[in-house]
């Protein structure tokens, strides 16, 4: 038994990194929307809007495959303007992989971004507003800077998870070698092919130590964030 | 002149607000009373993070809000510099950037002491490079103070800004606000429930109690009023006396005010130096002889103003006029009797040299101030 990878094997890991730095890529900007309305919004629909966002964490995964399918095939009321008027289609994609992987990591991201929303003090806002700081000028200067732990937490907590996101992905996408076989699938694959236990091995090591390396990774920053903010004196 | 009219309730049968009062266009007006009396509400209003039921805030010619006109300027706009209690610096930005943070965004024609200058003002120079959470309290303040002057404000709002420091702090930051004051040439609103500030700092004080303004005008003037419980009320009672230092006589410093000279112990600095004591009325006794063979090294003729009661029955408050300054002495009611004290009567003052408090002696005032 061989203990490198495989080109095909390569391949999964190279697309599971892509589709989870895609995924968090797409849901990072509406993630800090979302989180804001949640944290500061007083709107009607606010109880409403956090249910909805939480939802992929308590529907099985493989309803928001179907869901999205329903929703996004080239039959469907996004999907089919989608692919008449721009000529995109994400169902069977590594788009659409990178799409379910975002719809199933966004409660995630947008958790660790309202965590660390809440955690700024609104009394520096208040001081930069007496300081002539308009709302804009604000978030970018006072805001954004002291909620970016939170920010950077939920992007490395969501990549983490992207790797390893497997049902809504087989659902929406199908597990198509080189397009949307992504590491998961590709150990799932292995499994179910006599001979392939010797591949789902390193395909499992590969994803282990990809999880490990997020984790320290995500600890690192948090750190050296700490330091940069001031936390740490 | 600033004026301040609000009324405001906190639900709807919370805490109400109503309060009006002008302020001098330069000096210190102190808005004093107890926590909760609503003097932190009024200072969010003027700042405009609080947005008042009704009311009218103009600084000089500028209207900041008048709900009667629909105007309500928005706090970014309404250059009104605020030092908060706890000293809201910015964490992530150094202390240079914290104190550009306004200055950056001053209009280009606002003037005001330049950076520099402010830096120097405040002994903060060796801070410049460094973050927020390594500097002591007192120092924060300095820098939050720093901060607030150099975003060129048109009037500086300090919300007990010495209340969450300890003595030693306090003590360290006063004499920073005490130039501060004097340099920026800004009226300054001022909130505490701490009469030493009031001592240091004040011209112009508003009492407030109950959401209420009890009464208004000169801090000095207010300090010889009998009626205020919440001045006459305390244990520190007392005048509130202008002073300019005179001479050294044998190690004691020579005092002179309108109507007399007042031997200390304190040496609150060179001659010329003006300042201000607070002469407590329970330090002040009263002889209707010249007395002999007393330690006492202040015996200032005077005549009796007028007799009150004092907050206990058993005590009196007794003003003396001293030529055209009035003392304040607080004496039993059985003295009052026993020596026959009535309105006219010439008697002496007595105070002792050594009861004055160095620490409220210490803040010299420069000339033509207060």
């Amino acid at each position: 038994m061989s203990v490198w990878l495989s080109p095909e094997e390569w391949t999964a890991v190279r697309l599971s990194l892509e589709v989870a730095t895609r995924s968090v890529a797409v849901s990072l900007l509406p993630a800090v929307g979302v989180a804001w309305l949640l944290a500061r919004g007083r709107f009607p629909g606010r109880i409403l809007l956090d249910a909805l966002v939480h939802l992929p964490l308590v529907v099985p995964p493989v309803v928001v495959g179907w869901g999205l399918l329903m929703l996004f095939g080239i039959r469907g009321p996004i999907g089919a303007p989608l692919h008449e008027w721009f000529g995109i289609r994400l169902v069977f994609t590594t788009e659409g992989a990178a799409l379910a992987t975002a719809v199933m990591s966004f409660p995630l991201i947008v958790r660790a971004v309202r965590l660390g929303l809440e955690g700024v003090d609104e009394g520096l806002e208040a001081a930069a507003r007496t300081l002539g700081a308009g709302p804009v000028d604000r978030f970018l200067t006072v805001t954004l800077p002291l909620m970016s732990p939170g920010i950077l937490a939920g992007a490395v907590t969501a990549f983490a998870a992207g790797l390893g996101e497997f049902g809504a992905v087989i659902t929406f996408a199908s597990n198509i070698p080189g397009e949307t076989q992504t590491l998961p699938l590709a150990i799932y694959a292995a499994t179910q092919t006599p001979g392939g236990e010797a591949v789902a091995a390193r395909l499992a090591f590969v994803s282990f130590t990809l999880a490990v390396c997020g984790l320290l990774l995500a600890e690192l920053i948090a750190r050296r964030m700490g330091r940069l903010l001031g936390r740490a004196a | 002149m600033i004026g301040v009219a609000l009324r405001h309730r906190f639900g709807r049968a919370g805490f109400a607000l109503d309060v009006a009062f002008d302020a001098p266009p330069a000096g210190v007006t102190m808005l004093f009373g107890p926590s909760g009396c609503g003097k932190s509400t009024i200072l969010s209003a003027v700042a405009g993070l609080l947005r008042p039921d009704a009311g009218r805030v103009a600084v000089g010619e500028a209207v900041l809000l008048d709900t009667a006109r629909r105007i309500c300027v928005a706090p970014e706009h309404r250059r009104c510099g605020v030092v908060f209690q706890e000293a809201r610096l910015f964490p992530h930005l150094s202390v240079e950037t914290n104190l550009r943070y306004g200055l950056k965004r001053a209009p280009a024609d606002a003037a005001g002491p330049g950076f520099e200058e402010v830096v120097a003002l405040l002994g903060i120079g060796h801070l410049l490079a460094r973050r927020p959470a390594g500097l002591s309290g007192g120092e924060r303040q300095r820098v939050a103070l720093g901060r607030a002057l150099l975003s060129r404000p048109r009037l500086l709002l300090m919300d007990e800004p010495l209340a969450a420091l300890d003595a030693a702090r306090r003590a360290e930051v006063l004499p920073f606000l005490a130039r501060l004051r004097d340099v920026a040439g800004l009226p300054i609103l001022y909130v505490t429930h701490a009469l030493e500030e009031v001592d240091a700092l004040a011209d112009h004080l508003v009492l407030l109690e109950a959401g209420r303004v009890v009464a208004a005008g000169p801090a000095e003037a207010l300090s010889m009023r009998t009626d205020l419980p919440l001045l006459a009320g305390r244990r520190d009672a007392g005048v509130l006396l202008a002073c300019t230092v005179r001479r050294a006589v044998g190690g004691l410093t020579a005092l002179g005010f309108a109507g007399g000279e007042l031997l200390t112990t304190a040496r609150p600095g060179p001659e010329g130096t003006r300042l201000r004591i607070r002469l407590r009325a329970r330090d002040i006794a009263i002889a209707t002889e010249e007395p002999r063979g007393l330690s006492t090294q202040n015996i200032l003729p005077a005549t009796v103003a007028d007799i009150t009661p004092g907050g206990d029955p058993a005590e009196a408050f007794v003003r003396l006029a001293v030529g055209p300054t009035l003392l304040l002495a607080r004496i039993t009611q059985g003295s009052v009797e026993r020596l026959a004290l009535r309105p006219g009567l010439p008697v002496w003052a007595l105070l002792k040299a050594v009861t004055f408090d160095h620490r409220l002696a210490a803040l010299p005032r420069p000339e033509g101030d207060a």
